[in-house]
């Protein structure tokens, strides 16, 4: 199965990669381990999955507001996702994409979606972002 | 975006670089906020002074080395480091030197050294109806919901950003109309013994974040008016779980002296009740551990009031610890001399506890490996240890904290919420 949906570029940029998709939210601090790219959230969905490199689905980022300085760092090590999709809005992830360009030139794409089309998403899907937050998702 | 004419002349660089790189990142932040323009804010709360990297180091010490001054009072949240006992723990000397470093930058931007996660329990709490721009979870819920002061949630690395400009995006709990309630939590037929119990606050907390996740929650039904502390408690168990940056609680918290007020007369999205079977499951979810063994206790998350401290040096005044059980205080250098003054501390010496002041034993490595289980009476600290620190935990009041500590194993009193 292969479809298109359109999102929202809150930080423009080019990524591919598979979905890791959860309804949880999630805080970065003392949820995401930037030296591994594993989600260490004990009681999220997605504990023990490794995000790194793969285009991370959920709604928004919760609680802690170190999650910024967390991707950040995950962005420079580069054990970041490949690219962030939000069901709305979310300005943690924007934040950490937007220092990551000022700082070190590195662009990681995040897109808000409208609710119904990031309900849409699933763990496994192959999903292509362009600059124009167009997602070309495709289902093995 | 509506910029003033000062706005541009500081993104031009006319004040300097940092002051530059803080307004292009401020603005592009305002531009996903959505903001038509940007306020003035008159103090601001610095998260990001905890080292949790290079990335974050390295943004300190160029916005510090360019020249970068704070434009308005702003204080700092837990530092990486508790610079004066850091040596009793098993810091890495490396770790350790950066974290410095990381504190050290801040400073040189004209920080104020509060290294407190409670700065509304110091002398630079806001007042209400302040612009602020703050960061760190509990400290904001605590700002906009108890004082009524008014601040987004401003993340590490932005809240800096508005400290520089002296500016921070119009939008969000920032402006009167995104201040009213969202959800009505009605709370059914809980005991006054229980509403009166500092150990009710937290579970509450844990259960109202999770409900409402980032809507603004209005809290009625409570029946006696709780401490300060009560209310920390409360906000930072709801800003762990949920995304909670303002509560209301009728009649208690100062935007809500009715119902109709806090909903700004609007009616709630949703009613939820909750009863005392609800809090017992959010009370069980907050322990990961099973079983009475027990390594270590620690209080103080957030850090321990002044008030708490008293609290605490009652409970365990002529007593000693069981030799198998650790007992940290955290909290920050201010309290600390306070309780050093009332006698406080020197009780706490003689139960055999330990003080961490500055730091944040969630983000700071110096708990030894063979420290396995911790019994914390903080929501926030049973919420995020697990994860972070990768050590079981037992959620219980103080005094069940202050009894397995003598005892040497996990010891609960249930009656309350057995009623």
């Amino acid at each position: 199965m292969a479809y298109m949906i359109q999102g929202k570029p809150v930080l423009a940029g080019q990524a591919e990669g598979e979905v890791l998709f959860s309804r949880e939210p999630i805080s970065f601090w003392g949820g995401y381990d930037c030296q591994t790219g594993e989600i260490i959230d004990r009681r999220h969905p997605l504990s023990g999955s490794n995000a790194g490199g793969k285009v991370l689905a959920l709604p928004s980022a919760r609680g802690s507001s170190s999650t910024p300085a967390v991707l950040l760092e995950a962005l420079r090590i580069g054990t970041a996702p490949a690219a962030i999709l939000t069901s709305g809005t979310d300005p943690f992830f924007a934040l950490a994409s937007i220092v990551a360009d000022e700082m070190y030139a590195i662009t990681m794409p995040v897109v808000a979606l409208a609710p119904g089309d990031f309900d849409k998403l699933r763990t496994g899907d192959l999903a292509r972002i362009g600059v124009d937050g167009r997602i070309d998702i495709q289902r093995p | 975006m509506k910029l003033t004419h000062n706005d541009r002349a500081v993104l031009r660089g006319d004040s300097g670089a940092a002051a530059r790189m803080a307004m292009t990142i401020l603005v592009r932040m305002a531009e996903v906020y959505g903001a038509g323009e940007l306020l003035d804010i008159s103090a601001a709360h610095i998260d990001s002074t905890i080292y949790i990297g290079e990335a974050n180091l390295e943004f300190a010490e160029r916005l510090a080395s360019q020249g970068a001054r704070v434009a308005v009072p702003t204080t700092l949240n837990v530092s990486g480091l508790d610079e004066e006992h850091w040596k009793e723990w098993p810091v890495p000397e490396d770790w350790a030197e950066k974290a410095l470093r990381h504190m050290k930058a801040y400073e040189r931007m004209g920080c104020i050294p509060t290294w407190t996660c409670a700065p509304y329990q110091t002398e630079m709490k806001p007042h209400f109806g302040q612009q602020i721009a703050w960061g760190e979870s509990n400290a904001i819920v605590y700002a906009n919901s108890v004082i009524g002061a008014r601040t987004e949630r401003y993340p590490d690395l932005l809240d800096i950003c508005c400290a520089i400009t002296g500016r921070a995006p119009a939008v969000g709990l920032h402006l009167t109309e995104n201040r009213a309630g969202d959800l009505l939590v009605h709370l059914h037929d809980i005991p006054a013994a229980l509403q009166k119990a500092d150990a009710f606050y937290p579970v509450l907390g844990h259960w109202v974040g999770k409900a409402a996740q980032n809507r603004i929650p209005v809290i009625e039904g409570v029946s006696l008016k709780p401490s300060e502390d009560q209310l920390k408690a409360l906000g930072a168990g709801a800003a762990s779980s949920g995304a909670t940056a303002l509560f209301h609680m009728v009649g208690v918290t100062p935007e809500a002296p009715t119902l109709e007020a806090a909903f700004q007369g609007r009616e709630p999205s949703e009613i939820i009740t909750v009863g005392l079977d609800d809090l017992r499951t959010a009370r069980r979810e907050l322990s990961t551990a099973e079983g009475e063994s027990l390594d270590m206790v620690v209080v103080g998350c957030p850090h321990l009031s002044f008030s708490e401290f008293k609290d605490l040096a009652h409970l365990i005044e002529g007593k000693h610890r069981h030799p198998k059980v650790a007992f940290l205080v955290t909290t920050n250098r201010g309290v600390r001399e306070r309780a050093q003054g009332a006698g406080y501390l020197s009780a706490l010496e003689s139960f055999g506890g330990k003080v961490a002041v500055d730091t944040c034993i969630l983000a700071a490595p110096m708990l030894p490996p063979a420290i396995r289980t911790i019994m914390t009476n903080s929501a926030k600290y049973a919420y995020y240890a697990p994860g972070m620190v990768r050590k079981k935990v037992i959620y219980g009041s103080l005094e069940d904290c202050v009894n397995s500590a003598l005892r040497g194993s996990v010891t609960m009193d249930d009656d309350l919420w057995h009623t």
